[in-house]
Order: C-alpha cells, then sequence, then structure tokens
C-alpha cells in the first residue's frame, strides 16, 4: 500500500540504467518511474503518484531549474522532495537550484551508497 | 550491499551505445561548426548541442569509472562552454584542437567497445594540454549586465541558467527586442501544442528559456512562459503566433511583468509599449524577416521527433536470419520427403504435399526478404563520415579537396556496409595522399588546383557497385612494374602488361612510396583492403589513366545472408557456387577444349572463353579415369568471364553462408561455408577471387 514512487528525470539512457540499479539494489520495494526529458516528466506527474524526484540538470527542452521552479509553484506538487543530480556544472546553476527548492544536490560522480543513503532518508520518514 | 555488487552490465552496454551515439552526431555537429565558422554566421544552438554532447559523455563516463574518456570530454566541456558563453572566438585553430579531441575520443569509445585495455594515456594527456593552451583568460567582464536593465520578472530570472542568461545577454546586445510569450495548454497535449507555437518562433529569432509555470487551472493546465529574441515588430510577432491560449508581450524598460494571472485564458494585460527601446537597437524594419507562417487552425504540427523507428542489435537480426535459413533447410527436407513419396507409390500424397511445401516456400520467401529488408541500410550513412575525414586529410597535405557523392540511398546489408568502411577510407586515403597532386603541380598541368574525388554508388543485378574515383595523377604503372621486378614478383617487365600489373599494387608490403607517410602508411597496404573485400564476397578493379586519375570499382554483393546456390561436385568433393556468379552451365567433351598461348579454353558461341578445371585448382585430381563429358560452369562477375570445369552438376540450393572462422587461414578460392541440412556442410567457392587468379597472366 505504501509502495513509494521514485521518478527519475535524465535525458541519458544509460544513466536513467544506472540510477534505476541503484534505487533496486536498496532493497526496498519502490516503484520507478523515468522520464527523459523536463516535458515527460511533466506529462507523468499528473498520473503518477510520485514520493520523490531525482533529475538532472541538462535536459532538452525543459532543464532541470525550470522542473523545480514549476514544482514549487504548483500546490500539488510543492511537498514532493528533489535531488538535482547533476554534473557540477557552474555554481550559479548549483546555487538556483537551491534557492529554486532543491533538497539535495548530487553531484556526478556520486557514490551509489551515499545516494541510496540520502533516498532513505527522505522516503522512510514515518 | 557494497557497491561492487551493483553490476551493470546491460547499463554499460547502454553506455556504449549512447557513448558512440553522442560521438557521432559530435562529430557531424562539429563538421557543421566547421562550416559556419567559415562564413561567419555561428548558430548558437549548434554550438551549445556540442557542449551538450561533451557534458553529458562526462557525466556518463564519470558514472561508469571510464576516466580516460570523462578526463577528456570534461576538458572538452570547459572549452565549448567557454565558447558558447562569449568568452572565446572560434578560430580555425580552436577548430583544429576540437576535431583532433573529437577523433581521439572515437578511438577512446572504439577501444573500449571492443574490450582492448590498451592505454591511450599520453595521447590524452596532450590532447587536454592543447586544449588548456587555448583558454585564455576571458576579456573585462560586462561592467553593468544588460539583463538588470531589463526589468525582467524575478520569477523568470531565478530560473534561467548561466548559459541562457549569456543567450539573454547576446540577443540584447545584437538589438533584438524581448519577448515574453505565455502560452496556457491541456496537460495532455501541452508538448504538441507547445511544439507547434516554438516552431514557429524559431523561424523568426531566438528561443531561450521555456519555463513552466502554474496558471489558473493548475489541475488541468500547464503554463509556459517562453523568453524570446526577435527582430520583429511586436505587431507581427503578434499576428503570427497570438491566438486563443497564447499571447505575447514585450520586454523593455518601463514594463513590469506580473505573474500569471488566475485565469489562464486572458492574456496578460499588455501596456501601451513604444515600438523600439532596446540599447542600441537598429530598426526593425530594415532587418530581412523571415516570411510570416500563418497558425494553422487545428495545430497538430508535432515537431516532436517521434521516431518511427527501432534500433536493433545487430545480434538479433543475424539470429533471425539463421532462425529463416533453417526454416528454408526444413522445407527443402519436406521436398526430399515429397519426392521419396512419389517414388514409393504415395502420388496423390505426394501431390498434396507438393502443393503445401509449395505455399511455405512463397511464405519464406516473403519472410526471408522482410529480413533481409530490415538489415539493409543507405550506404549514405558512411558518406558523412567520409567527408570529416577527408576534411582532415586535406587540411594535413594542404591539398583542397573535394569529395562529391552520388547514389546515397543505394541499399545494402548493414554488416556489408560496416565492412567496407575500412577499405573505402583507405582507398580514399591513398586518393588524397598519393592520387591528388600538390595544388602548383595541378595548376602547372592545366588543372582546377582543387581536387575532386567522386564516389558513386548503384545496384547492378544481385550487386552493388561503388566507385571512387579521383582527377589526380593516375598510378604510375611503370613505377609499379620497376617495383615488381624489384621485389622478384615478375622476372621479365615487358611481358607484364599495364593492366596486370597494377593488379601488383594489392600484393602484401607493396608500397611504390619511398617515405611512408603517416597517413597511409599506417601499416595497412592495399593487400589488407582487398582482402577485406574478398571477405564479403566482393570484388575491386583499378583504371588508371596517367596524369588523369584514378577509379576504384568495387563490387559487392547486396547481402551475404542467405543465396541461391549451384551445388557441382568434382573428383567426388561437393561445392556450392552463389548463383549470383553464375551465367550459364555447358555440357562439353574433351573434343572442345583448344589451347591458347598454353592455356584452355573454350569456344562459346562468338567468344573464347578460358576454361578452368576446379579438380586442378584444388589439387583434387580423381584418380579415375577422367570421362569424356562434362559440365562447364560459366561464371562472371563485372566483366569478367570465367568457364570452370566440373564432373557433375547436382542441384541448386538456398544456403545461409557463414565465414570459416579465425582458425582457418583465409583459404584462397573459398569464402564460406555452408550448412546443406541433413548434417551435411559444403565448402562455398569465392567466384571473384578464382576469377582474379586465373585471369591474371604469369601467376
Amino acid at each position: 500500500m505504501s509502495t513509494k514512487t521514485i521518478l527519475i528525470a535524465d535525458d541519458s539512457a544509460a544513466m536513467r540504467a544506472m540510477l534505476v540499479a541503484v534505487v533496486e539494489s536498496l532493497g526496498e520495494d519502490f516503484q520507478i518511474v523515468e522520464a527523459s526529458s523536463g516535458f515527460e516528466a511533466l506529462r507523468l506527474l499528473p498520473r503518477e503518484h510520485v514520493d520523490l524526484i531525482m533529475t538532472d540538470i541538462n535536459m532538452p527542452d525543459i532543464n532541470g531549474l525550470e522542473l523545480i521552479s514549476y514544482l514549487r509553484n504548483n500546490p500539488n506538487y510543492k511537498t514532493i522532495p528533489v535531488f538535482i543530480i547533476s554534473t557540477e556544472g557552474s555554481a550559479k546553476d548549483v546555487e538556483k537550484g537551491k534557492l529554486l527548492g532543491a533538497d539535495e544536490y548530487v553531484v556526478k560522480p556520486f557514490s551509489p551508497a551515499s545516494l541510496q543513503q540520502l533516498i532513505s532518508q527522505y522516503l522512510n520518514k514515518a | 550491499m557494497s557497491e561492487q555488487n551493483i553490476t551493470h552490465t546491460k547499463a554499460v552496454q547502454d553506455f556504449l551505445a549512447e557513448a558512440e551515439e553522442i560521438v557521432e552526431q559530435l562529430g557531424t555537429e562539429l563538421a557543421d561548426l566547421a562550416d559556419m565558422a567559415e562564413s561567419g554566421e555561428l548558430n548558437p544552438d549548434v554550438l551549445n548541442s556540442i557542449f551538450r554532447g561533451a557534458h553529458s559523455l562526462k557525466g556518463l563516463a564519470g558514472m561508469f569509472s571510464f576516466s580516460g574518456v570523462a578526463d577528456l570530454a570534461h576538458n572538452m566541456e570547459n572549452l565549448l562552454d567557454w565558447l558558447r558563453l562569449g568568452k572565446l572566438n572560434l578560430t580555425p585553430k580552436l577548430m583544429t584542437v576540437l576535431f583532433e579531441s573529437h577523433e581521439l575520443l572515437s578511438s577512446l569509445i572504439r577501444l573500449l567497445a571492443s574490450g582492448d585495455e590498451s592505454s591511450l594515456d599520453r595521447e590524452i594527456a596532450a590532447c587536454v594540454t592543447r586544449i588548456n593552451a587555448c583558454l585564455a583568460p576571458p576579456d573585462k567582464q560586462s561592467a553593468v549586465s544588460p539583463l538588470e536593465a531589463l526589468g525582467l520578472p524575478a520569477h523568470i530570472q531565478g530560473a534561467l541558467t548561466e548559459y541562457e542568461e549569456h543567450r539573454l545577454n547576446d540577443n540584447l546586445a545584437k538589438g533584438r527586442t524581448l519577448f515574453n510569450i505565455h502560452t496556457s495548454f491541456d496537460l495532455t497535449t501541452f508538448d504538441t501544442e507547445l511544439s507547434s507555437v516554438t516552431e514557429i518562433l524559431k523561424k523568426c529569432g531566438e528561443v531561450i528559456s521555456t519555463l513552466p509555470s502554474v496558471g489558473g487551472n493548475l489541475e488541468t493546465n500547464i503554463d509556459f512562459e517562453i523568453l524570446f529574441g526577435s527582430k520583429l515588430p511586436f505587431e507581427e510577432l503578434r499576428a503570427a503566433v497570438e491566438r486563443d491560449s497564447v499571447s505575447v508581450t514585450q520586454l523593455g524598460s518601463g514594463m513590469v511583468l506580473t505573474a500569471p494571472q488566475a485565469s489562464s485564458s486572458t492574456p496578460v494585460p499588455e501596456t501601451e509599449v513604444p515600438v523600439s527601446k532596446a540599447p542600441e537597437k537598429p530598426q526593425p524594419v530594415s532587418e530581412p524577416v523571415a516570411p510570416m507562417p500563418q497558425v494553422p487552425d487545428d495545430s497538430i504540427l508535432s515537431a516532436k521527433s517521434m521516431s518511427r523507428t527501432v534500433r536493433v542489435d545487430i545480434g538479433k537480426l543475424d539470429e533471425l536470419m539463421n532462425i529463416v535459413g533453417e526454416l528454408v533447410l526444413a522445407n527443402s527436407t519436406i521436398a526430399g520427403v515429397t519426392a521419396k513419396m512419389r517414388n514409393e507409390g504415395f502420388s496423390r500424397m505426394a501431390v498434396e504435399l507438393g502443393k503445401a511445401a509449395k505455399g511455405l516456400e512463397r511464405k519464406l520467401s516473403d519472410l526471408q526478404k522482410g529480413v533481409m529488408e530490415i538489415r539493409m541500410i543507405p550506404i549514405g550513412q558512411l558518406y558523412e563520415k567520409m567527408s570529416r575525414i577527408v576534411r582532415k586529410i586535406s587540411r594535413e597535405q594542404g591539398k583542397r579537396v573535394e569529395l562529391k557523392f552520388f547514389g546515397a540511398d543505394t541499399e545494402l546489408d548493414k554488416l556489408i556496409v560496416e565492412d567496407i568502411s575500412d577499405p573505402m577510407m583507405h582507398i580514399i586515403r591513398n586518393a588524397i595522399d598519393h592520387g591528388i597532386e600538390p595544388r602548383d603541380v595541378r595548376v602547372a598541368n592545366g588543372k582546377d588546383e582543387k581536387g575532386t574525388i567522386r564516389i558513386s554508388s548503384y545496384q547492378k543485378g544481385n550487386h552493388v557497385v561503388i566507385e571512387i574515383e579521383d582527377d589526380g595523377g593516375g598510378i604510375d604503372v611503370d613505377k609499379v612494374k620497376k617495383k615488381a621486378l624489384q621485389k622478384g614478383l615478375v622476372t621479365d617487365i615487358s611481358s607484364v602488361s599495364d593492366r596486370d600489373a597494377i593488379d601488383f599494387i594489392f600484393l602484401p608490403g607493396f608500397s611504390t612510396n619511398e617515405t611512408v607517410s603517416e597517413v597511409s602508411g599506417r601499416g595497412v597496404g592495399m593487400d589488407v583492403v582487398k582482402n577485406n573485400i574478398t571477405a564479403i564476397s566482393g570484388m575491386v578493379d583499378i583504371e588508371t589513366r596517367k596524369g588523369e586519375g584514378s577509379r576504384f570499382v568495387i563490387t559487392l554483393p547486396i547481402t551475404l545472408a542467405i543465396i541461391k546456390a549451384l551445388v557441382i561436385s568434382c573428383s567426388g568433393r561437393t561445392y556450392a557456387l552463389p548463383i549470383t556468379s553464375v551465367l550459364e552451365t555447358l555440357l562439353m567433351t574433351n573434343k572442345d577444349i583448344m589451347t591458347v598461348e598454353r592455356k584452355e579454353v573454350v569456344q562459346l558461341r562468338e567468344t573464347t572463353l578460358p576454361l578452368l578445371r576446379l579438380e586442378s585448382y584444388f589439387d583434387i585430381r580423381s584418380s579415375d579415369e577422367a570421362p569424356d563429358e562434362f559440365y562447364v560452369v560459366v561464371v562472371g562477375v563485372a566483366e569478367k568471364r570465367l568457364g570452370i570445369a566440373v564432373d557433375d552438376l547436382l542441384c541448386q540450393q538456398d544456403i545461409v553462408i557463414k565465414p570459416l572462422g579465425e582458425s582457418f587461414k583465409r583459404f584462397r578460392g573459398v569464402s564460406g561455408a555452408a550448412d546443406l541440412g541433413d548434417q551435411r556442410t559444403i565448402l562455398v567457392l569465392d567466384i571473384g577471387g578464382i576469377i582474379n587468379e586465373t585471369m591474371r597472366s604469369g601467376s
């Protein structure tokens, strides 16, 4: 009943596969939904009840920052925790991400263990 | 669960496939960039796309711990970031560094894909040094960003990445007006509807950013605020784009945009806007404007690249082909049983079974064709790669070379296209290196200083022909003959005709160049080229005219998979000949053989046909008395004809040719083996090779 759903948004299929593997090896019963672009994420959101979003910044149609801005302005989604999983691009973009309301900023390459820890931390709150 | 246990074999495969695609696309875009640099009109989207490619590759490679690739990609990304942010100018030297880095990247990925452990660390380090040498400190930072003077609403500015800010500033610097186009679409269809708007916008300006926002009906709709820069006057833009759920506002001094209001169907209030207020903006009217596209009423303009193609691993296609091959064999067995039934007197049942088998055969043939078509790809895919390499080599050589392509649509089996790529590249390199003369020599000889290489592909019957023609100096036949004499390949030059002399080029270790050039002399000789072509049952011929140029003609089978073969027997052994090379079969007697210049020939209507006894070719003479009657199979590839004498013609059959394998070095005269069904295997003759070998005089 309380299976948590994680939305992974990244335009790289390999990256998504990697993230999926990291989530799955946590061993918990998470449902994973994948989006290959910001638009796809926007389409999926109304349909799935998402508990955590992991997004890249550089995506083709709308970038991760714009996605977060939308999420935080929409009462339906503003409380969903958001992790930005991105390469350390410009420091300015990182800052904006935090300002816009991202909960965590994970820099690639990251250790799977630390990401898993963050996931557990945000999703296993009672 | 320890980190090491997270094995991602599928992910690694995905990574490699994706990395190859990224690198491939990078190559094409770099070529476009080079063209643009020459004409002076840099398209920011292309530059940005190249940057994003390097960026993605860096992230991916880092995740999978391929540090060489990640390192190189990271440095390329830096360089490209500076370029796209306007901190660097695109100079020819920079282009060269970019091309070199891309080449190295390609090699790295190729190595990884083939499981080669060799290290290119030194090359990577050298390349990184060259990249960093291009990064000079940035010029003075612009004092006040015109961005601030704009008064962009905070919610839009807050979500702009650094790159988007740069694009914004660039648009302002170029004197474009900035607009905010507000749209509100249904949640289920927003992407196509948004695309239809952005498509129109892109034709008359630059879309800087697209911000999704929350409007009044957030349960059913999603809003977007599109930041757009253009030289169009406000009214024209409105006319082009504004409609029911789309509204346009101009941004400029004095404008205050409020956040989207409650009702999304009313456009954001427009205030009276003076036509031009952006800094140093020239008259909009004087700027040539793209013709106004009309907004269609039911805009189902989907610019989304909803690809109708599926990516398939070639291994799966091979499997499919194998299964079809076996189905074909199984069907032949049924035919055999039908024959037996008829012999045992079950003629009525035999007829019924025969009919059913025929029906099955027809369907199988369709299936075969279908699967073969899936494997076919247009040869044009190679052409792009070649343009890049030609550009690079001609730059290195200081020669100007133009590539002309014809027949890009000609289709070939994917594996053949892959296998022909290297030989073609090598022939082209040779053409540039040795064929095309240096500029001054060409001009002195009354030629255009720019050399031309023509590549044409076309279908000819069951074969595809690829011609690579250059207008260079041609092959110096005398030099070739002398070299052959020197190498002891021939004792008497005068006995060698010009035609045969050219074939010497295909012998191992043959290079008439004193200095092994860096490009052609990398240990790959024409003999390897020829072997590669023969390995896929192809043939290569050269025509050359001194002072005028050379033409390489490669003849290839359209597909290697299932082919019809003629099964013959000779001295008790059976062999298969691809039907596509068989022109006709004749029954002859010993009286028909004549001898001309110590070679056996037979008369075939008006022509004299050289005769080859298969038993002597393979040295399998049987001890029995040779019968007086024998069959001659007339074979031909391109213009050459040969009659092969065999003992008996057994049957015609569909077979699937398989290569012989690594442990068997290439047997002369044999191009592979095939399964005949009921456990029998048969060798398949390499007709092209046999013809060439036999027709060469004094071999």
